[in-house]
């Protein structure tokens, strides 16, 4: 720790002597940069998975403005400061994800939305991804580490809640990414391997349980789909075999942009939304994808990065978290469309078309920016 | 023991951390090698595989749609089955610009631009990418010769040969078996659209819709193998449709025949059933119409002639049609009156030709203003007495009595397996007071005795009343099907029987159904004298328009759609009943003039041998008992 604090000093003597405008605005280059090459790759392969829709781009590239403004206001705030309303956000999305519920039964099916006409319209399952890493960070930072089984009990009920009424909504892949984010933080905070063993022991009896009561038959019959596909190669097989097919017919160097067959003949179901990454795939090739994950790497290095430098402990949960449940999303969509994974709806970061998950997740980096750039140089001393 | 104090020591917790994003780190790098690896599967290893799956689009997974269930009569003659017939089949993706070559089918075959309209519309329906949707059926062999002449204009079309359900019946079975017609947006979306991926017809109403399940089978889907065209070049994989289920209908064909020829052009309705068993034997409901315009999609002026016509055609009497009951209903009220102890069998009523309420003006007329002097049950139903009737009717009171013709079917659904059947109307103080927010008033009851008022029936429902009295209060739901699959149909939802106190208490109203026939002051006993063995039966009549207290019927001053409905129930041989009958002929009048003669014709075609005798298995039990009185 010595080493680093002196790394520190001379970092701050740097960043004195050059404050650009970058680190005036809060803003991580490497962070930008890299979310910038994702933006332009995602509206790049989105005129392909669209079929030359330049409508879907303004809107997708409007979304990516507003995510930015969204980064960037956050990036503004003193992580402290944030801390500070967590609990208060906390119990506004569970407030939200409530009225849900009953709007949603209300309207016999389900609902994941608030709408308030010609106003707005948003899911506040999404604030929950967010939401979800922030309180359990706010909660752990305020005992010592690891964990003890008391604040392990109370985290996971502050994780339980929001789970169980995103699942409800009926949203199993939202929901899941809710409790991943939830679960990074005790994961970051040091809880200990034989917690960690049981749950994973533990899931076993829960997923059977889960078949039985909570999941609705579409979700059973994509596990279905998924274990067999060709057992139902007319239905919900469909997309996971031709999906294969498109990135298996990529080859190594892609068929060339626009130029592929699977998307282009309305083969590909959701090509341009949860399925993109076939698009990808069967375009640009298996080094098309690589160069994808690459990029996906570096971000996630420098998240992690961002979480060893941090220097509250509030920081370092919350950036761990976000970092790891961002590597969540893209692991999970891949695997799903390739084959590996059940469909369970989880678009690919960046490239998908969708604003609300992009404003999510560029929250999230405004957050690792706003943990990054607030450091204080003395105050530790 | 004091409890230490906890001090937050900021660098363990840093160094936590930092083990676990190493950790994190770790897991991170061995998961993107799993999904690099997997990829390089896909991609490098089973590339050759996918290539030829997707380039080429070569590899295409076909629905294979299911043979339909047959449809025969209980003789085994067929009513419904497949045909092949070719149609024309368009693949949007491959026609290119394809509202371009429907301008070219139609100009090759000269159809006609409501021809085209339609088209785009069959087109706008399709379905799965790269399935063929057909929007031409029944080609003529001129047709399928122009457009192969035409084939090289014509990207992505295709003559195809499918089966296509046909009546060879016709009119016969129009209401009973009803027909199959094309899949329309609203069936789309609540349909299975993997099991019916391959087909294009549904049943729409009768037989064929209530067994559209068991009827249209299991799909079944071929991987093939096609060329840059979309010609089929070689089948790699097939898994074989399970074909749907036949089914053998209770209903006869000659009977049905016989039974529409005794109506001879009428408007009316004819139901006959196997009261031991409640099968439908003959189920006739007329004006009928052909249920093949229906199956390829019927035209608009062709439809709308049909939908407008004064007569109705569309109509089916039998299961919608609503009648006050009029006199056969007496039948069931004799039986309440005897059963609930109000009457005896021989409890005798004086008719001076009407009937008055105590402390009410009103006169009730019997239809026979000289009245029929005292009369006993027997006699009552025999002469159709309704001065006797209104009177056991108010001895009864509306609750007994409606809670009695509730247990015979009146105003509820008495089928097993018809479509769209109406369940009639049996009033009620409750039904009166949520319907017209008024009190029940005793002179309803009255009326309600003699089957007229709120009550309204459908065809079905009077011959399960005289199946009823025929077999001595057993339920059995009348139904179409015998079998299905070579399974009879089970009721899910039984009846329960009518078990009286005293179960003679059929005989006496059976033996006043019969003197209808037999006695010579019988109602119907000009048509009883001419019949080689017994029929009970009840003639009545439904009024169409109300008859004014003090007025006369006359039907001169009656438009001829305003004259009143003849009704006539009967079952016969009377000793061993083997066929329930109920008769409704639309402004025919006379019960038992008119169609009393018309139940006998239909049931003389069933038990009735070549020589005129009755059948040897259809002749009474020597032990059956004699009727009690003559």
């Amino acid at each position: 720790m010595s080493n680093n604090f002196d790394r520190s000093i001379s970092d701050e003597d740097v960043m004195r002597r050059r404050a650009s405008l970058l680190q005036r605005l809060h803003i991580d280059g490497q962070l930008f940069l890299l979310l910038t090459v994702l933006a332009a790759g995602s509206l790049f392969v989105l005129y392909s998975a669209s079929g030359k829709n330049v409508d879907l781009l303004l809107k997708q590239a409007t979304s990516f403005g507003l995510g930015a403004v969204a980064m960037c206001v956050i990036a503004q705030f003193e992580p402290r400061f944030l801390a500070r309303w967590v609990p208060l956000g906390y119990l506004a999305g569970v407030g939200l994800l409530i009225v849900v519920d009953v709007m949603g039964h209300n309207a016999m099916g389900a609902t994941r939305w608030i709408n308030i006409p010609g106003i707005i319209r948003f899911q506040p399952a999404e604030f929950m991804k967010i939401l979800m890493p922030a309180t359990i960070a706010w909660y752990m930072a305020r005992h010592n580490l690891p964990p003890r089984l008391k604040h392990i009990a109370i985290s996971l009920a502050l994780i339980g809640i929001p789970f169980v009424l995103v699942v409800r909504q009926p949203d199993l892949g939202t929901a899941l990414l809710v409790l991943a984010s939830g679960a990074f933080v005790l994961f970051m905070a040091g809880l200990q391997w034989r917690w960690i063993l049981g749950a994973v022991t533990a899931v076993v009896p829960v997923a059977v349980a889960m078949w039985f009561f909570v999941m609705h038959d579409y979700q059973k019959q994509r596990v279905l789909t998924f274990l067999d596909p060709e057992s139902d190669p007319l239905g919900t097989g469909w997309n996971i075999i031709q999906s294969k097919a498109a990135i298996g017919s990529g080859g190594v160097f892609g068929k060339g942009w626009l130029l592929g067959t699977q998307s282009h003949l309305d083969f590909l179901p959701e090509s341009h939304t949860d399925f993109i990454i076939a698009v990808l795939g069967e375009e640009f090739g298996l080094v098309g994808i690589c160069l994808l994950l690459l990029v996906y790497a570096l971000l996630i290095a420098r998240g992690l990065v961002i979480t060893v430098q941090a220097q509250t402990l509030f920081g370092k949960l919350l950036a761990g978290s976000l970092t790891m449940t961002f590597f969540v999303y893209v692991f999970v969509n891949i695997g799903m469309v390739s084959g590996l994974l059940p469909v369970v709806g989880v678009p690919l970061p960046f490239i998908s078309y969708g604003g609300t998950s992009l404003v999510t997740l560029m929250s999230g980096f405004g957050l690792l920016m706003a943990i990054h750039t607030h450091r204080k140089w003395i105050a530790q001393v | 023991m004091p409890q230490p104090i906890r001090l937050k020591d900021h660098e363990k917790d840093a160094r936590q951390v930092r083990n676990r994003v190493v950790v994190g780190a770790v897991a991170i790098c061995l998961l993107i090698i799993v999904l690099i690896a997997r990829l390089y599967f896909l991609q490098v290893i089973q590339y050759e595989y996918h290539s030829t799956l997707s380039e080429n689009n070569r590899v295409h997974v076909q629905p294979i749609p299911p043979t339909r269930g047959l449809i025969f009569d209980r003789n085994g003659v067929v009513v419904a089955d497949n045909r092949p017939s070719f149609s024309l089949s368009m693949t949007r993706e491959r026609a290119g610009d394809w509202e371009q070559v429907l301008d070219v089918i139609v100009e090759v075959l000269e159809l006609s631009q409501e021809d085209r309209t339609l088209f785009e519309r069959r087109m706008r329906q399709g379905r799965r990418p790269f399935e063929p949707v057909p929007i031409l059926f029944e080609l003529s062999e001129e047709q399928i010769a122009r457009i192969a002449v035409n084939q090289f204009r014509l990207p992505g079309v295709e003559v195809v040969a499918q089966l296509v359900r046909h009546y060879p019946q016709g009119e016969h079975f129009a209401h009973s078996v009803g027909y199959v017609g094309r899949i329309n947006e609203a069936e789309l979306k609540v349909l299975d659209p993997v099991n019916y991926s391959g087909t294009h017809h549904i049943g729409k109403t009768g037989i064929e819709r209530f067994y559209e399940p068991q009827l249209h089978g299991q799909v079944g889907y071929e991987e093939v193998e096609t060329n840059a065209r979309g010609r089929v070049l070689r089948v790699l994989k097939r898994t074989d449709p399970v074909p749907g289920a036949d089914i053998v209908l209770s209903m006869d064909i000659r009977l049905q025949e016989a039974a529409e020829a005794a109506l001879g052009g009428r408007r009316g309705s004819i139901v006959a059933l196997d009261p031991n068993t409640g099968e439908v034997l003959a189920m006739v409901s007329q004006p009928s119409f052909d249920p093949n315009l229906f199956v390829t999609g019927i035209g608009f002026k062709a439809y709308s002639e049909l939908r407008d016509s004064p007569d109705r055609p569309l109509f089916n009497r039998v299961l919608r049609g609503l009648y006050p009951p009029g006199s056969t209903i007496k039948p069931a009220v004799a039986i309440a009156g005897l059963d609930s102890g109000v009457v005896t069998p021989s409890t005798r009523v004086y008719d001076p030709g009407f009937y008055q309420l105590p402390n009410y003006e009103h006169k009730y007329r019997n239809w026979n203003r000289s009245g029929d002097g005292s009369v006993d049950l027997q006699a009552a139903i025999m002469r159709s007495n309704d001065t006797y009737f209104y009177d056991l009717a108010h001895k009864l009171g509306i609750d007994r009595l409606g809670n009695y013709l509730s247990r015979f079917g009146i105003g509820q659904k008495v089928s097993l397996d018809m479509f769209e059947e109406s369940p009639g109307l049996m009033p009620s103080r409750e039904w009166k007071r949520a319907r017209y927010r008024q009190a029940w008033f005793p002179g309803e009851t009255l009326i309600l005795g003699i089957g007229q008022g709120y009550m309204q029936t459908t065809p079905l429902q009077l011959a399960q009343v005289s199946a009823l009295v025929a077999n001595h209060g057993k339920w059995i739901r009348p139904h179409l099907a015998k079998t299905v699959d070579g399974v009879p149909p089970v009721d899910p939802n039984p009846m329960p029987d009518i078990v009286l106190r005293n179960p003679g208490d059929w005989a006496q109203v059976s033996a006043g159904m019969q003197q209808v026939m037999h006695n010579p002051r019988g109602t119907a006993h000009k048509v009883g004298d001419t019949s080689s063995y017994r029929i009970a039966g009840k003639s009545g009549t439904a009024q169409v328009v109300a008859i004014k207290q003090g007025e006369k019927y006359d039907r001169s001053k009656l438009d001829e759609r305003h004259r009143d409905h003849a009704l006539f129930i009967a079952f016969a041989p009377a000793e061993a009943p083997k066929i329930a009958v109920a008769v409704m002929i639309e402004n025919g009048e006379g019960g038992s003039s008119v169609a009393a003669p018309v139940a006998k014709a239909v049931m003389d075609a069933w038990l009735l041998g070549e020589n005129g005798q009755l059948k040897t298995q259809y002749a009474p039990p020597v032990t059956a008992e004699a009727p009690a009185r003559e």
